[in-house]
């Protein structure tokens, strides 16, 4: 039936997990009856995470009102809102930490499990990781302009379990011309939202940049006619600094407000780290 | 009809208003119910509206692998020397059934229109058969086979060289308890998808299974299948003992073969050599039950060949007399020569004896498991090939239309319904899902001529070319 949630094992052993716009990796380290208990409770719990999104969805949608909080029942939507509200000063949806959201709400089952020893759960790209003392996850950062790879650690010592990355060439709409923004954060839901609100800010006016109504692109968009980025040809080297900064002056805002660890940002063959975690080596070759 | 979106979801009044807008489809893959415009994809980015079709973008896996043709359904392919075959891995299936099945696709080959209806079928009933090419013993049969405490099958009849095993099925996927369904659904997926499965028989021992994999029985790897029973094993190598040894005792779990009792023995004019073993003599030089059903020698208890000698016949004996005892997969031997006493001492094994006991190995297969998908195909996807369901099955019991699961050669069971078999291992990697039913999803392929599809009431209006499924669907070619 296709409205049903799947599951498959890749060859390589990860699960996959899909329902509807939710497409899951898991990978579980731990006691092999430990594990395979864990991923049993957290399969029970996924077939209802997508209907309680969709009750939800409509005022999901909306743009977040300062000083006019929303409420939401659904677990999944209350961590959409919490990673959002701290944003609500600009124009933002909890939709912006819907996949990250996701992903910590199945994580939640693989923390609390014994025997388990380390886990990451990837939703398109946002992961939810948790690590046991004395382990630690590298999730590897992809430059699709330089083709460099760089490495996020998640160990024990410190407390960010979320990774999550933004840009207009990700499946999601950016207000931004940011080729991709990776956050490290507390939960994969806050990654997700800080990860949107600096990739939008990485920008300027210039004609090799293309925009359109997202609303002209997809159906049902929270983002309505705002306009999202569609394409954006070689900008003068000078031009994607200042981009940079600009995106970067968000993410240092989130960083002082103890929103997030660090942030990678990411324009055409030029990067930009902030951040303050020692153990954080973005970019090794 | 041009959209597969459900009639009914458009009057629900949530989606109502939609309608006034031109060209949108509502797509029904899951419970978002995205409104999709022409042109555009849903919020997965997996189904999109083009040209008013909803339209799976995931790919769909074709195999370039040719097909082998035994019925007049699949012409032979010299009319194509690179010929694709659409599976339904990817495919996706529909729901409710009476919409067409997601691919209809035609394509020519050595002039005829071949048209390949492609779904992944929900089957609610099916099955997987494991043979276990071993004689060890695993357990008796009708004994329950458990998987993490849940009972997921049992033994059944023993075959040729092998034990059997039936697995997974109707009952144990609803009929049971919820966590013995979802169990036995896990372990139905990790058969169908060739992954290692660890099996516990009541009363017997534990295997780990997996398709074209060696079985590992209680912890040890099996690595030969007998290369025949002991009476046959002494048929086979009789002449090449005779000049070596005056007595050869093949043990087995089934029939233990005694070679100078044997017709073999006896035809080669060997004299009786008086040693009488225990167990149920059938015809001469070979017995039964002589042992019981174990972990040792040929897939008895024995780990002493000297055991089954119930007595010596001093009359007929001779001091000197050389003896083979062996198993028959040549794994285990030992030999003994004869003392003074007539009692049995065990010797260093003469070369010429070692090259025969050697050849038993060399003859026999490797051990191995083999996974068959059992799976109805019978009820309501049908509907999905035809408006009238009783054509598609009877063209496929007139071997019009062949059947396949992920491009798969399969067997159809005679009698009612379409209950097809298909070896695990001829099918693409992951070829299965599950639905939290629980229930086993598989690919399936019904392949026939175009003017046999249009005969049995097929959807002529959803037949698409290879060329355009190339062009439209998202896929992969293994």
């Amino acid at each position: 039936m296709g409205d049903q949630a799947t599951r498959a094992v890749l060859a390589d052993g990860r699960d996959h997990w899909q329902h509807g716009p939710i497409d899951l990796i898991i990978e579980v380290w731990g006691e092999p009856a430990a594990v395979s208990a864990a991923k049993k409770l957290a399969w029970q719990g996924f077939s209802g995470i997508l209907p309680a999104l969709v009750e939800e969805l409509a005022a999901l949608r909306q743009p977040l009102q300062q000083h006019q909080p929303a409420q939401f029942n659904g677990a999944v939507a209350q961590r959409m809102l919490a990673a959002c509200e701290p944003f609500a000063a600009q124009f933002i949806t909890p939709m912006a930490a819907v996949a990250g959201a996701v992903a910590d709400e199945v994580m939640a089952i693989f923390a609390q499990a014994p025997g388990i020893t380390k886990a990451y759960v990837n939703n398109g790209g946002d992961i939810a990781a948790t690590v046991k003392p004395g382990e630690s996850l590298k999730i590897a950062v992809f430059d699709v302009v330089t083709r460099k790879i760089g490495t996020v650690p998640i160990y024990f010592e410190a407390p960010w379990r979320g990774v999550a990355t933004s840009g207009w060439r990700g499946r999601s709409f950016s207000l931004g011309i940011a080729d991709a923004v990776t956050v490290l954060a507390a939960t994969a839901a806050q990654a997700d939202a800080a990860a949107t609100m600096i990739a939008n800010a990485v920008n300027l006016e210039h004609a090799a940049i293309q925009r359109a109504p997202a609303c002209a692109l997809k159906d049902d968009t929270d983002l309505g006619e705002l306009l999202v980025t569609t394409a954006v040809a070689a900008l003068p080297a000078a031009l994607v600094a200042q981009a940079l900064r600009a995106g970067a002056d968000t993410a240092q805002e989130c960083v002082s407000r103890g929103l997030i660890a660090a942030a990678l940002l990411q324009l055409q063959g030029q990067w930009h780290t902030t951040g303050h975690d020692s153990r954080l080596t973005f970019w090794e070759k | 009809m041009t959209t597969h979106a459900d009639p009914a979801a458009a009057i629900e009044p949530a989606t109502a208003f939609a309608g006034a807008a031109t060209g949108k489809i509502i797509c029904n893959a899951c419970p978002v119910l995205c409104n999709i415009s022409e042109g555009r994809s849903g919020a997965c980015d997996r189904y999109a509206n083009l040209q008013g079709v909803l339209t799976r973008l995931d790919p769909l896996v074709l195999l370039k692998k040719p097909i082998h043709s035994t019925s007049s359904a699949m012409p032979p392919e010299e009319a194509e020397p690179e010929r694709l075959f659409v599976t339904g891995i990817g495919a996706t299936t529909t729901y409710p059934d009476y919409k067409p099945a997601p691919f209809i696709v035609s394509s020519r080959g050595a002039g005829v229109d071949t048209v390949t209806v492609v779904t992944e079928g929900i089957f609610s009933y099916c099955s997987f058969k494991v043979k276990i090419d071993t004689d060890r013993y695993l357990g008796p049969e009708q004994a329950s086979v458990r998987c993490e405490g849940e009972l997921v099958g049992h033994v059944t009849t023993a075959e040729y060289g092998s034990q059997m095993l039936s697995l997974g099925g109707v009952h144990h996927l609803t009929g049971g308890s919820k966590k013995e369904g979802r169990v036995a659904c896990e372990t139905m997926l990790k058969l169908g998808n060739k992954a290692a499965v660890t099996l516990e028989i009541e009363g017997g021992s534990s295997v780990v299974v997996q398709a074209g994999k060696a079985p590992i029985i209680n912890g040890v790897t099996e690595r030969r299948m007998r290369v025949g029973c002991g009476s046959a094993t002494i048929g086979i190598f009789a002449p090449q003992w005779r000049e070596h040894v005056d007595e050869v005792i093949v043990v087995d779990d089934h029939i233990t073969g005694v070679l100078t009792e044997h017709q073999a023995g006896r035809y080669l004019d060997m004299p009786p050599a008086g040693i009488r073993i225990i167990g149920k003599k059938s015809t001469p030089g070979r017995y039964f039950q002589v042992a019981q059903p174990g972990m040792g020698w040929g897939g008895t208890d024995i780990t002493d060949p000297l055991t089954i000698v119930e007595r010596i016949d001093e009359k007929k004996a001779w001091p000197g007399m050389r003896v083979l005892f062996v198993s028959t997969t040549g794994e285990d031997f030992a030999y003994f020569v004869l003392n003074e006493a007539l009692q049995l001492k065990s010797a260093v094994m003469p070369d010429a004896v070692q090259k025969v006991v050697d050849r038993i190995g060399e003859n026999c297969e490797p051990a191995l498991c083999t996974v068959l998908f059992l799976g109805g195909a019978g009820g309501s996807l049908r509907a999905g090939v035809t408006e009238n369901p009783i054509l598609l099955t009877r063209s496929i019991k007139d071997r019009l239309t062949k059947v396949t699961c992920g491009g798969a050669e399969s067997y159809v069971w005679p009698g009612g319904g379409i209950m097809v078999m298909a070896d695990v291992s001829c099918m693409p990697d992951n070829s299965f899902g599950t639905v939290p039913t629980p229930a086993i999803v598989a690919p399936i392929e019904f392949s026939l001529t175009l003017a046999d599809y249009l005969a049995l009431g097929g959807y002529a209006d959803q037949v698409r070319t290879l060329d355009d499924v190339l062009q439209r669907a998202k896929h992969v070619i293994q």
